[in-house]
């Protein structure tokens, strides 16, 4: 019955593609390879800008929300209607018309460069997120490698900012967080180490694909030891992007506000896109990496029938749902990082540093070497009895004759398909000749 | 009026793709000769910038254009490995720079004549050697995206393990290269590991019977000791101490 209904559906909304003279979205023309590359880096760049700066305005709004009523206020309540949702874009408005002040013995060049460095190197690391199966910027073969790599590079325009403030208040805060930053690296690394063994890659899209089917597939709960570990990356996540109670760069009881102390306006508002992107980043892999991805609780798209042999349009849907799972679920990520915020007092330096090193890197290391052996005992997971495998269940768009593989150039045309169990192939034979008229992937 | 506009679109676009030249460029040499000139622009201004965050900040740069360089070549792994190590490596020297020199802001830095020099032969000892062996290669050919039917990390992995799963290079005996990287993989990461042991010694908080080397200076120096002097010798030792 609902099989029938879903088709019914996508055939209400082919229908309507077709009489709208939209078709041609889903049929790209045969384009020029320099042109269709410009169009693809255009639009890719353009949906991860809106997914920042989108990000931004709603997540400072719902900070401040959060935060007032935690402190038993309203928050907003004004500016849009009700429930003040139209606060961050108010604010946005006040911070393009502030004035653009720099101080008086400043390094002009690297002030004015500092924000745009933090702001890049959080958009990058989107680049390498992939938000459903082929919905990435570019799939990376390395791709949590790059995240984390570039992920740490935000700092450097922190450290920017605070030396060519030309403030004392500055320079401490910045090298406060290089300090931490360098050091909650090492215990991250360690962290994200265990789903990347558990599946055998460092694809983001692999990883997650390998939890798809029920909760019980997650890497959360594949063994004790990934359970606790995930706590251990929250907690190092929390402090990599500076959150509280890990904030001492911008200590406003010590430092007034730490790097940003003379920024005003647009600059400084690069630096808050940046930093709630990077909220948003550590909490999508998360989501990846331990939380199952884009793959929900309940394996929906296959429960709705939304398999193989339902055509591209079903197809398209089911990436939507799959990106919407995804976005929700680091939604939620950012939210809990909102609610330690404002639930949590603010640690000394010195605290900061014996939760990196005397807690989160040994725990880190023990539940590694534990994951590796339970690994060997165990291979498959705790939870076998209760659900299928992971990797075996496929939300339906891997194969089959509508599925991806059919190739359609508008994604990439011919994904990575991993068989249940197997590694990443390797050695494959060089094939030049397949082409798509679109290459989204550089080389895979 | 909408779906025309729509269904010309796709028309126009294609008549000025096969109208502007442009279409005729190898879009990878473009991208090639973007990142290799941001590279070299950046490395130049580097030696000639005399405020130690920006030459920090232009080797910054020029070292991600250079990551650039391995994605464009296909070269994933190495790619993300330029950022990780060579990129970040610079950021904590930065922070080493900063706080080591950092006494007045913004210090200059001014190079003798006679570093100019040397650094200029070594420069032109390097420069040479690569040239020669560009000149050496037979065939050039033009920048493009490398073939690679899936660019995996695992072998590189498995290598280092002791197992080659890749095939070897035509007219190579297949023994010489089954071994894989375990050995020199294994001797690297305990070289790491002693290196690591002797910094959290080097670091460790102690009291020592033995005179400071601040004590030292002002002994070898005599009862007028600046605090100038005493403050490089201090400064010496922290940089001796944390490049060990």
């Amino acid at each position: 019955m609902a099989d029938l209904l879903i088709n019914q559906l996508i055939n209400v909304v082919n229908k309507l593609i077709g009489r709208v003279g939209l078709s041609w979205l889903l049929r790209v023309p045969e384009l020029p390879d320099w042109l269709a590359w410009s169009v693809t880096a255009v639009v890719t760049a353009v949906l991860i800008l809106n997914v920042i700066a989108g990000g931004a305005l709603v997540f400072i709004w719902a900070e401040r929300k959060i935060a007032a009523r935690i402190q038993d206020r309203l928050g907003p309540t004004r500016t849009g209607g009700r429930f003040g949702w139209l606060q961050s874009l108010a604010d946005g408005i006040k911070l393009l018309a502030k004035e653009d002040l720099m101080p008086e013995g400043a390094d002009g060049m690297l002030f004015k460069l500092a924000p745009y460095v933090s702001f890049c190197a959080s958009f990058c690391a989107f680049i390498a997120l992939p938000f459903a199966f082929d919905f990435v910027g570019q799939r990376l073969n390395v791709g949590v490698f790059f995240v984390v790599a570039v992920l740490g590079l935000e700092v450097f325009g922190v450290i920017l900012a605070g030396y060519a403030s030309a403030s004392k208040w500055s320079l401490f805060g910045a090298m406060r967080e290089a300090a931490q930053v360098v050091s909650y690296e090492v215990p991250l690394g360690m962290c994200v180490v265990v789903p990347v063994m558990l599946s055998g890659s460092m694809d983001l899209v692999t990883i997650a694909e390998k939890q798809s089917g029920w909760i019980s597939n997650w890497y959360l709960f594949h063994d004790p030891f990934t359970f606790v570990i995930f706590w251990v990356y929250v907690t190092c996540a929390v402090a990599s992007v500076n959150r509280a109670p890990f904030d001492l760069a911008e200590a406003e009881s010590e430092l007034v506000a730490g790097f940003h102390t003379e920024y005003s306006g647009l600059r400084w508002s690069f630096f808050f896109m940046a930093e709630y992107g990077s909220m948003f980043l550590v909490s999508a892999l998360a989501a990846l990496l331990f939380l199952g991805g884009w793959n929900g609780p309940i394996p929906l798209a296959t429960l709705l029938g939304l398999s193989e042999g339902t055509g591209d349009t079903a197809n398209y849907f089911v990436r939507l749902i799959g990106c919407g799972n995804l976005i929700l679920k680091s939604t939620l990520g950012v939210l809990l990082m909102m609610w330690v915020r404002w639930t949590l007092p603010r640690l000394r330096i010195d605290q900061v540093m014996t939760t990196c090193l005397k807690y989160c890197t040994p725990i880190a290391a023990a539940m590694f070497a534990g994951a590796m052996l339970w690994q060997l005992a165990f291979p498959g997971g705790v939870v076998r009895g209760l659900s299928r495998p992971a990797g075996e269940i496929r939300e339906g768009w891997l194969e089959g004759p509508g599925g991806i593989s059919a190739g359609r150039g508008l994604f990439e045309a011919k994904p990575r398909v991993v068989p249940n169990g197997s590694e990443t192939p390797v050695g494959q034979k060089v094939n030049p000749t397949v082409e798509s008229p679109v290459i989204v992937k550089v080389g895979s | 009026m909408m779906s025309s506009g729509v269904i010309l679109l796709p028309g126009l676009v294609a008549a000025v793709a096969t109208a502007v030249p442009l279409a005729v460029v190898n879009w990878h040499s473009v991208l090639f000769l973007l990142f290799a000139a941001v590279a070299c622009a950046c490395a130049v201004a580097v030696v000639l910038a005399d405020n130690v965050v920006r030459m920090a900040f232009y080797l910054v740069l020029s070292l991600a254009s250079t990551a650039g360089l391995f994605f464009l070549a296909g070269a994933e792994f190495v790619g993300a490995m330029q950022l990780m190590i060579y990129v970040g490596g610079t950021l904590v020297l930065l922070v080493f720079g900063v706080m080591l020199t950092a006494q007045a802001p913004f210090v200059a830095i001014k190079t003798s004549a006679g570093d100019r020099v040397l650094a200029g032969m070594v420069g032109a000892a390097l420069l040479a050697v690569l040239l020669q062996a560009a000149f050496r290669v037979e065939s050039w050919r033009r920048p493009a995206m490398a073939a690679v039917a899936a660019p995996a990390a695992t072998p590189i992995g498995m290598a280092l393990l002791g197992v080659r799963v890749d095939e070897p290079a035509a007219g190579v005996p297949a023994a010489a290269v089954r071994s894989g990287y375990l050995l020199p993989f294994e001797i690297v990461s305990v070289h790491l590991l002693v290196v690591l042991v002797g910094a959290a010694y080097l670091a460790r908080a102690k009291r020592r019977r033995t005179p400071r080397s601040i004590d030292v200076a002002a002994s070898s120096v005599g009862p007028v000791v600046t605090a100038r002097e005493a403050a490089r010798s201090s400064a010496s030792a922290l940089v001796s101490g944390g490049g060990r």
